[in-house]
């Protein structure tokens, strides 16, 4: 059965807001991930979730269920269709999907989007095109393998050209065909090329709508005093003083909702423009009961999981027998790293504008993932989902913060409160202060090696809060995919054991860009780092063979890690940096390697340091992520993570006293600026495997290359972050 | 009543003078390419020209900007809208968030200054924050403009 279909004559599809008239075919990605449900697709309860319309005009809609965020899905994925149908890339219109379960799984994080929807849209295209070309055999009165499809374009052998805006009319009438050819890759126009990103114009002009620049008729602006401690309730308050600002309307409490995304409640201010609600904010006097996490203090909590990692732990893996590899070691490494809090700090504060109007809701909102948002909205008004609308409008960077839409819930509560449009907007104290936090890690490493510098067994024993904490309050161990990045390094090691310490969490904690990958992917570089020269071998040698054989790793995942793969992205870097070579006086080079979100990365840092203050002047990175889709946005996302991992090496640190965070702005949770950037060379290994992930895995390598780097150049080993604590930046 | 004069254009508001610029243009005068990014003028985000010189508007009171010539991402000046046409050219925006603010910085810029040097690009852009790290193309579109620009 045919998981895709020709709808344009249904009127349901008027629900998804498309245009009537045009050729639209749809179908239901998920078919795409289950084989087994490609036989039994139920017709009658088509439910489809990917759209593509092509009008008599010409142009050609495509639905983006996926939120853009400068990740650059919205054109990765036109790409794919456009190329499949020969279309004209500038005839092709996205439009952004509202939160709804029939466009799948809308959660734009895990560096999958394309993963996901890649074989759909080709497929989608590829029918489209056949389509075309029928409908213009027909009206020729000639066979179909006389025609060909060319840039919006049907020719025939004779050199008669019909355009496809043209074909609409016919092609609306056919059945989609149950044989399709997809093109050669070779062929592909876009898909692996450069394209000029389908927003980058609105970006520009200053036109593109994020979700701070949404505004509706009567729209009040509302911000909210949470309590500095995390999960702290508001014992009283005053608004004396908040209401006598001028603008602000009404000072109202919004009660704590204790969900994983319910809002932390507090006091909101609602006022006619931001700056009055944010003025009002400041002057509300609020008596707090601080509640269990008032103890929390980071310095402290960093020496307490440290003793945890420094006596054993809960097995999370155990291969061969470590503790004999160790006795009979003829070299015994042993380190400790540890990492702090980071905060997301996207560019766009947390905002969403809200309107309640008796059991329904509209959202307007910069989410990664309007179905979560829409199910917490429909919780918190009690309604059926299908009274609840959300909106994606441009995120303004999202990192892993926008995929929580605690801040919408906040919208719409004081929508509901007040009985009109809202817009709530944190101040970007509230976002470094309020956020759902990258784990704190205390990480404690151990290896042995033999005579000839082979590692023959390898300790890992790791404390950190866990993710899980946010979801089932009271875990106080690492959770299982938090080990398993750990226990699935891809080293050649017959004994290995991982271990995990205690660490309950006081904050919320939430994944950000790259998630547990950023302190795995740290202590196992400088680890192997360090082994290397306790081994009295180069680095890049060393690693080479730590990773060892070229073979297939069997791992739960459907998707196998090809060790191959790893180790040439390896050399690639190696050779782009010119490793080996004489470097200019004063200059050196680190390295790292990291496997996550089944792409393959590498990178070599060239580092120099004068008067004990660091400069990265190059960073060489290779990715292997499969087949890829737009070339110009992998190697944006690799040139932008290579600034996100130093902006986390060089400064990344939130602390906690008495449970307050200490940090509240750019001033204090600095970012690395134009000054400061190295020449990022990148180079995306050709391939057609599957499309993997990009924008998270080029992150994680780059502190612990740069670290090795130091310890390279100057023979001193770092072994926390960041590196601002020890005066360097 | 504090009247500003923004692209050209004059707004009457009625503000308290302590406003900062930034939410008037926002909020009550409506023209929202002017982003929030900080409101400490650390990040740069709001960057407008003040009688050609690029300020965070977070930092004015918009009795500061009467009668003065604001000029905002929405508006017209040579450099501007050069730099805008580098900006897609070379496919600048991540996020797209900071991008009006470092455009605003580096129109400044090149209304100073024809040829800038890369130091003198660091120099101009370094209160402009971009969390998504487009940094080098930002710089590469200053460097584009000037070149075509220079080409006559
Ligand atoms: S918002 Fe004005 S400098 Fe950041
Ligand atoms: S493009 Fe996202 S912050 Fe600069």
């Amino acid at each position: 059965m045919n998981p895709i279909r020709n709808i344009s004559r249904r009127t349901f599809i008027k629900s998804v807001g498309l245009a009537s008239g045009g050729l639209i075919l749809a179908c239901n990605t998920s078919v795409f991930s289950d084989k087994e449900k490609d036989e039994n697709i139920d017709l009658a309860n088509f439910n489809p979730n990917l759209f593509v319309q092509l009008n008599s005009d010409g142009s050609l809609i495509l639905i983006a269920s996926r939120s853009e965020m400068g990740n650059g899905v919205r054109t990765s994925l036109t790409s794919v269709i456009a190329d499949e149908m020969d279309a004209d890339w500038t005839k092709v219109i996205v439009q952004q999907a509202v939160g709804d379960a029939k466009y799948g799984d809308q959660n734009t994080d895990g560096s999958r989007s394309v993963r996901y929807l890649y074989e759909p849209m080709r497929k989608m295209g590829a029918m489209a095109r056949a389509m075309l070309i029928t409908a213009a055999a027909q009206s020729w009165k000639v066979p179909v393998t006389e025609c060909t499809a060319e840039n919006h374009y049907v020719l025939h052998s004779s050199g008669k050209k019909i355009a496809y805006g043209d074909l609409v009319e016919i092609a609306k009438t056919l059945e989609v065909p149950t044989e399709i050819t997809y093109k050669n890759p070779k062929d592909f126009k876009y898909i692996g090329k450069k394209l000029r990103g389908v927003d980058v114009e609105e970006y520009a002009n200053g036109s593109a709508i994020f979700g701070l620049d949404k505004r509706l008729p009567n729209m009040k602006f509302a911000a909210m005093q949470r309590c500095p401690v995390t999960f702290g309730t508001v014992k009283s308050f005053d608004k004396t003083a908040a209401l006598k600002v001028l603008g602000v309307i009404d000072v109202i409490e919004i009660p704590r909702i204790e969900k994983p995304f319910g809002t932390l409640g507090g006091i909101a201010v609602i006022a006619s423009n931001t700056w009055a609600a944010f003025k009002g904010k400041e002057t509300l006097k609020i008596e707090w009961n601080f509640g269990d996490n008032a103890t929390y203090d980071s310095e402290k909590y960093m020496k307490q999981i440290t003793e945890n990692v420094h006596k054993q732990g809960k097995v999370g893996k155990d291969v061969g027998n470590v503790n004999k590899a160790f006795k009979n070691a003829y070299k015994i490494v042993e380190s400790t790293y540890q990492l702090p809090h980071l905060a997301h700090a996207p560019m766009e504060v947390p905002n969403a504008v809200a309107w309640v109007q008796g059991d329904s809701c509209e959202v307007w909102a910069p989410t990664q993932d309007p179905q979560s948002a829409r199910k917490e909205v429909a919780d918190y008004l009690e309604t059926p989902e299908d009274k609840v609308t959300i909106n994606v409008t441009f995120l303004g960077g999202g990192f892993g913060r926008k995929s929580k839409p605690d801040y919408v819930v906040e919208a719409v509560a004081i929508s509901k409160a007040i009985n009109a449009p809202v817009q709530i907007v944190w101040t970007r104290e509230d976002d470094i202060k309020h956020g759902y936090y990258h784990t704190v890690s205390s990480q404690y490493l151990k290896a042995s090696l033999d005579k000839q510098g082979n590692v023959t067994g390898w300790l890992n024993r790791f404390a950190l809060p866990s993710i899980a904490s946010t979801f089932s309050p009271g875990v106080d161990y690492p959770a299982g995919f938090e080990i398993s990045s750990a226990a699935n390094v891809p080293f050649d090691i017959k004994n290995m054991k991982v271990e995990v310490g205690q660490s309950p969490a006081h904050v919320r904690i939430g994944w950000l860009r790259s998630v547990i990958n950023i302190p795995h992917g740290f202590s196992q570089n400088v680890f192997a780092d360090e082994l290397a020269v306790a081994a009295g071998k180069d680095p890049l040698e060393f690693r080479l063979n730590l990773i060892g054989e070229d073979r297939i790793e069997e791992t739960e995942d459907p998707i196998k890690y090809n060790t191959a793969r790893l180790k040439n992205v390896l050399k690639l870097a190696a050779k782009n940096a010119n490793w080996g070579k004489p470097l200019p006086e004063g200059h050196a080079y680190g390295l790292s390697v990291h496997y996550s979100f089944y792409s393959y990365v590498a990178s070599v840092v060239e580092i120099s340091m004068i008067d004990n203050k660091l400069k990265v002047h190059n960073v060489y990175t290779v990715i292997d992520c499969g087949q890829t889709v737009n070339r110009d946005t992998i190697k944006a996302q690799m040139e932008g993570a290579a600034i996100f991992g130093m902006s986390l090496a060089f400064y990344g640190k939130i602390t906690s006293k008495n449970g307050a965070i200490e940090q509240s702005n750019y001033s204090d949770y600095k970012m690395i600026r134009m000054n400061e950037i190295p020449k990022v060379h990148v180079e995306i290994v050709e391939s057609t495997e599957i499309p993997t992930g990009v924008g998270e895995p080029c992150v994680p390598v780059i502190a612990p290359a740069i670290i090795n780097a130091i310890f390279k150049l100057t023979g001193k080993r770092y072994y926390n972050l960041p590196l601002s604590d020890y005066g360097l930046v | 009543m504090i009247t500003l004069q923004i692209n050209g254009e004059k707004h009457q508001i009625d503000v308290a003078p302590e406003m900062p610029l930034l939410w008037a243009i926002r909020d009550i005068v409506g023209l929202t390419g002017t982003k929030y990014g900080c409101g400490i003028g650390v990040c740069g985000s709001c960057k407008v020209l003040l009688d050609n010189s690029p300020v965070q508007s977070c930092m004015i009171p918009v009795s500061a900007a009467e009668g003065k010539k604001i000029v905002t991402i929405e508006g017209v000046s040579e450099n501007l809208q050069l730099l805008q046409a580098s900006w897609t050219a070379l496919n600048v925006p991540q996020c797209g968030f900071c991008q009006p603010g470092q455009l605003i910085a580096a129109t400044a810029l090149l209304d100073k200054n024809s040829n800038p040097t890369d130091e003198e690009i660091n120099e101009a852009m370094i209160g402009n924050i971009c969390r998504c790290g487009t940094y080098q193309r930002i710089k590469n579109a200053i460097h584009r403009t000037v070149e075509l620009k220079n080409q006559g």
